[in-house]
């Protein structure tokens, strides 16, 4: 069986009719019990997992999945991978899960497609100007990497933006090392990763319940039967509050659909990922060709994952606002991906009221960027039951203590 | 996109209202006898409910007026409008 991708793996199966690859992950089904059970088989869930056992040794663990492996938020994003944060616990924290995805088709041996193609967020005023040049300087000083260009530098660089816009381009700040990344590979790269060190990925298998004694974890109740375990993360960003409920515990986490769009698939004609907040314009252009669109929150509470009409219009508007020239193309997609937000604006990754019990949610628009940090971060907080120091100001003890880290107001991006 | 029944205009499209959240939140109190976890769950705890949801609008395009909306977050039906200060209507009602 063939296991490890490589040239050489390919040719050879070319030369065999393709008949020896392995499946890149094991079909599981429920043990009795386990060391660790992670709940939610996204991103953070199949990162968790694998640097449990990578990092920790702890193989003898299981993800569960209400549907599909990757079938949640990880691939329902627009796939932009940034840290351009303004505190220096949420600047580290983004920048250390870009430094991993920097190495991560290496580490799993899976191509996810990242590709650092730079984020141009666009100043249309002096105003916007001098915010971009704020949040550089504290990019910088926290050791990310940040370019301040002018007019003339953004319109080299940028192909296509509109000649006479009625929101004047003033210049724009560059993060050169953020780019894009294949959504989905990110998912099947860990889970395959995570399953060749033993870890067992359990799909359409929903958690129904937990088990708790004295206070304690002691497994949970799925709809496969029950799992013993006495150490279990929750990754369910989107739905955090109603599995958390199920234990008895609260986040103070509201979920919104969050809205995207792809176009009909062109030829490459936008090489870089551009931000626009003053215009609501928010794209890149996948491998496939499509216009990958990013739009903004509902402005309700929803658990329906539905498109808005409103938001379509206004995403439209920006876009060909900035570049006429695709005024002519048309929709192919929409979707909304439910989001957890919090008041800060910054994630939760911690312990709960319930001993054994630890959660990662609260990741607002922003989670998939996360995942390697994430994931390295939870897998850090149950196996040795202490924060990573990456970590460590994402408690929820921080609603108490009022120690909020709010890039709501200090970066200035919607999350 | 919805479609709101302004209790003062009547029904106009969701593009010219704004949502304030969660209804019937009450400020504990006296003041010096609030606890941090009083005070967390005052200031940052929501309810998130798979359901119906009690929840602030304005019409902000419109009259500039508050009330009241009970919807549901999985299906976005409006099941009814009542006025600021007026209490909770039971479940289940239609507008």
């Amino acid at each position: 069986m063939t296991r490890r991708y490589s040239a050489l793996s390919l040719i050879r199966e070319g030369l065999n009719g393709q008949r020896g690859w392995e499946p890149a992950w094991r079909e599981a089904t429920p043990k009795a019990g386990y060391d660790a059970v992670i709940i939610g088989g996204g991103g953070h869930g199949l990162a968790t997992a694998y640097y449990l056992a990578k990092n920790h040794g702890m193989t003898n663990i299981a993800v569960i999945e209400r549907g599909w492996i990757g079938g949640g938020n990880t691939g329902r994003n627009t796939t932009v991978i940034r840290s351009n944060y303004f505190f220096p616990e949420t600047a580290q924290f983004f920048d250390f899960a870009l430094k991993l995805y920097e190495g991560l088709s290496r580490e799993l041996n899976y191509n996810i497609m990242f590709s650092q193609r730079g984020i141009w967020i666009l100043g249309h005023d002096r105003h916007g100007m001098e915010m971009l040049n704020r949040s550089a300087n504290a990019m910088l000083l926290n050791g990310v990497d940040a370019e301040l260009h002018d007019a003339t530098s953004v319109r080299k660089n940028v192909p296509g933006l509109n000649d006479n816009p009625r929101f004047p381009i003033h210049g724009a700040l560059n993060q050169p090392r953020a780019g894009t990344a294949r959504h989905d590979a990110v998912a099947w790269g860990y889970a395959r990763a995570a399953s060749r060190l033993g870890v067992d990925i359990i799909q359409n298998c929903e958690v129904t319940g937990f088990l708790i004694a004295n206070g304690k974890v002691r497994g949970v109740e799925t709809s496969l039967g029950t799992i013993g375990t006495g150490n279990v993360g929750m990754a369910v960003a989107g739905h955090s509050t109603a599995l958390a409920a199920k234990a008895g515990v609260r986040l103070p986490i509201s979920s919104y659909g969050l809205q995207a769009f792809v176009s009909e698939p062109v030829k490459p004609c936008l090489d870089t990922v551009l931000l626009s907040p003053a215009t609501g314009t928010y794209l890149s252009q996948s491998d496939k060709g499509e216009l990958v669109i990013g739009a903004g929150l509902d402005i309700f509470l929803s658990y329906a994952q539905r498109g808005s009409l409103p938001w379509m219009e206004r995403a439209a508007a920006g876009v060909v606002e900035l570049f006429p020239g695709f005024s002519r193309m048309r929709f192919l997609r929409q979707w909304a991906g439910l989001v957890d937000v919090t008041h800060d604006s910054t994630p939760i990754l911690g312990r709960t009221p319930v001993d054994g019990l630890y959660v990662n949610g609260g990741w607002g628009t922003g989670g998939f960027k996360a995942i390697p940090a994430g994931g390295w971060c939870l897998a850090h907080l149950m196996a040795t039951g202490q924060s990573h120091p990456l970590a460590a100001g994402f408690g929820l003890e921080r609603f108490q203590t009022g120690a909020l880290i709010d890039e709501a107001s200090a970066a200035g991006i919607a999350h | 996109m919805l479609l709101i029944n302004c209790p003062y205009c009547g029904p106009r499209a969701e593009l010219e209202f704004r949502c304030g959240g969660e209804s019937h939140i009450q400020r504990p109190g006296p003041h010096g006898d609030v606890d941090d976890e009083a005070w967390a769950d005052y200031l940052f705890y929501r309810q998130n409910p798979k359901g119906e949801h009690r929840e602030r609008w304005v019409h902000a395009a419109g009259c500039r007026r508050w009330f009241n909306v009970a919807r549901d977050t999985i299906t976005h039906r409006i099941n009814a409008v009542y006025l600021m200060g007026e209490s909770m209507p039971v479940t289940g009602d239609v507008q």
